[in-house]
């Protein structure tokens, strides 16, 4: 027989911790949708999207039901837009999505990512076309979302594409200025983007991915929130132990929904991305996980190192339950979606300067942080710059997720609703770095070896 | 294939009744409880066997939850292999 205790466990971090499946992503490739008339390649888009996950928020309810676990989000990934064939205008690419957009509410979803380029080491004509339709397209779609890869360890970084991202994010928070520039929500700016990502923004399906495919995103910020306060005071070893257990046991449930939804739909099986992907909900914050390790309120000195032994032990235990894990992988840090971080900055005790250290040590990066309105595009291209290095040296993803609230400033706040939350705006330096980002061209590559 | 079944709630009588009427009613089998009354409390835990049973399985699901509601007590239905996922190797 089950252990009881175990059932009991079980039942109480789903019914009381939030225990959930943040997300099923479907991948689906579209290279074969490539076509000279952009007319013909939407039909094709859309006909390919709805037919291969037609039954997937299906299949994520069934399973839903009989496990009893939540299964939050059904989500679709695409290749990368500007990489499916054709020759297309900035103007074509908005027309492309309208037709994501479109196939998303046939299939009942509420995002599809994907909608991106990846110009970590130069611009095809059609990848910059993309970049200047993004603005737009996130404007007149609502479930679109869109990411673009400006730089890898490998290729170094480009900075004019850097530069254009400062001024495509100022441009999408204008045309969203009457939604709280909700936009710039949708667009993730990425260095060392992983290609099986099922989280959104910034999801899509990867070049070297099969036709269709599977990845499952876990959560359950809530869980080890309890696991830590359960401990009590113990001493670091036994903490790590603690995280380590609790994420493998969620990433056993994560790895049981992605093989059951891939044999259900027929589909392969991607990844388990096993990431503490926290929501507005209280007792879902990864913030209030390192305030239970001791830190009076997140941002506090000691919260890079606490965020470093959460990041570490979650990887450790999750790899060991499941047979394929990837994406981003680890604790995320968005600000307006936890609970926690926007009772900090509201405190005063996190700022963006502690943010991007933390980034060093987590899996994303600034991610879903509200910023004046005002704030100068190049400055934004400074803060772009500032995280995508961390990533380049350091070889890991980061990203910048950053809304410049159109016509708001410190002491304001943005309200998404639903999953993205409530932002505090904070403030950035009033020293500008518009003579930096001006010169253009190519950040090399970093060497690696003389590591210091 | 078995199902976990947890009722929780205020004790009353003929909860076991009603319960294990409903898994006889679908063709479920039931192979294991564990059950106990604290003060007031009643919990238990029903592994039934539902190979043969004659509705889907989310109409089971869906049919105890039903049957908790009415009777004022919260009761989940599982597929068990989410239970030995998570906690055996």
């Amino acid at each position: 027989m089950i252990n009881t205790k175990d059932i009991l466990e079980t039942i109480n971090m789903i019914k009381d911790e939030n225990l959930d499946i943040r997300t099923i992503t479907m991948g689906i490739s579209l290279y074969d949708c490539a076509a000279d008339s952009v007319d013909v390649a939407c039909d094709r888009i859309y006909d390919k999207i709805t037919t291969s996950a037609k039954d997937l928020v299906k299949v994520g309810c069934d399973i839903e039901k009989e496990y009893g676990i939540p299964i939050i989000n059904k989500r679709v990934s695409v290749t990368p837009i500007s990489m499916v064939g054709g020759r297309y205008s900035s103007e074509d690419y908005v027309k492309i999505a309208h037709t994501l957009d479109r196939a998303a509410d046939t299939l009942g979803i509420n995002f599809i990512g994907g909608y991106g380029a990846l110009v970590q080491k130069g611009f095809t004509d059609n990848a910059r076309n993309l970049i200047e339709s993004i603005p737009v397209a996130l404007a007149e779609t609502e479930r679109v979302c869109s990411s673009v890869n400006v730089a890898s360890t490998k290729a170094g970084i480009n900075m004019d594409a850097v530069a254009i991202m400062g001024r495509i994010i100022k441009e999408a928070a204008y045309l969203t200025r009457d939604k709280d520039s909700i936009g710039c929500a949708k667009l993730v700016v990425f260095a060392n983007v992983p290609e099986d990502n099922p989280f959104m923004a910034g999801a899509f399906h990867g070049v070297g991915e099969a036709e269709r495919v599977i990845n499952v995103g876990v959560s359950g910020p809530g869980v080890v929130s309890s696991a830590i306060k359960r401990a009590g005071n113990c001493d670091f070893s036994s903490l790590a132990e603690t995280i380590k257990k609790t994420a493998f046991k969620i990433t056993r449930m994560g790895q049981l929904v992605a093989t059951e939804a891939s044999n259900r739909l027929g589909v392969p099986f991607g990844i388990v991305d096993l990431s503490l992907a926290p929501t507005p909900a209280v007792g879902d914050s990864v913030a209030h996980i390192l305030e239970g390790m001791g830190i009076e309120r997140c941002g506090a000195h000691g919260t890079t190192a606490a965020l470093a032994l959460l990041n570490d032990a979650v990887k450790k235990g999750g790899v060991m339950a499941s047979s394929q894990v990837g994406g981003l992988s680890g604790a995320f840090i968005p600000v307006s979606e936890d609970a926690g971080m926007i009772d900090a900055v509201k405190a005063g005790a996190l700022s963006l300067e502690k943010l991007e250290a933390m980034t060093a040590v987590c899996s994303v990066g600034l991610d879903m942080i509200a910023i004046p309105g005002d704030t100068p595009a190049e400055t934004i291209c400074g803060i772009i710059a500032d995280e995508i290095s961390i990533g380049v040296a350091n070889t890991k993803t980061t990203a910048v997720r950053v809304i410049p609230a159109y016509g708001k400033g410190v002491g304001d706040g943005v309200e998404f609703g639903g999953l993205l939350g409530y932002a505090p705006i904070m403030s950035v330096s009033k020293f500008g770095c518009a003579d930096f980002i001006a010169r253009g061209g190519h950040i090399p590559a970093p060497i690696h070896s003389l590591k210091n | 294939m078995k199902a976990v079944i947890t009722v929780v709630g205020q004790d009353s009588k003929g909860i076991i009744a009603k319960v294990s009427a409903k898994c006889a009613e679908v063709g479920g089998n039931i192979t294991e409880i564990s059950q106990s009354v604290l003060k007031e409390y009643f919990a238990m835990i029903m592994v039934v066997d539902i190979s043969d049973i004659n509705v889907p399985f989310a109409q089971l699901v869906d049919d105890f939850d039903a049957l908790g509601k009415e009777n004022g007590l919260d009761i989940r239905t599982m597929h068990e292999d989410i239970f030995n996922s998570m906690h055996r190797i």
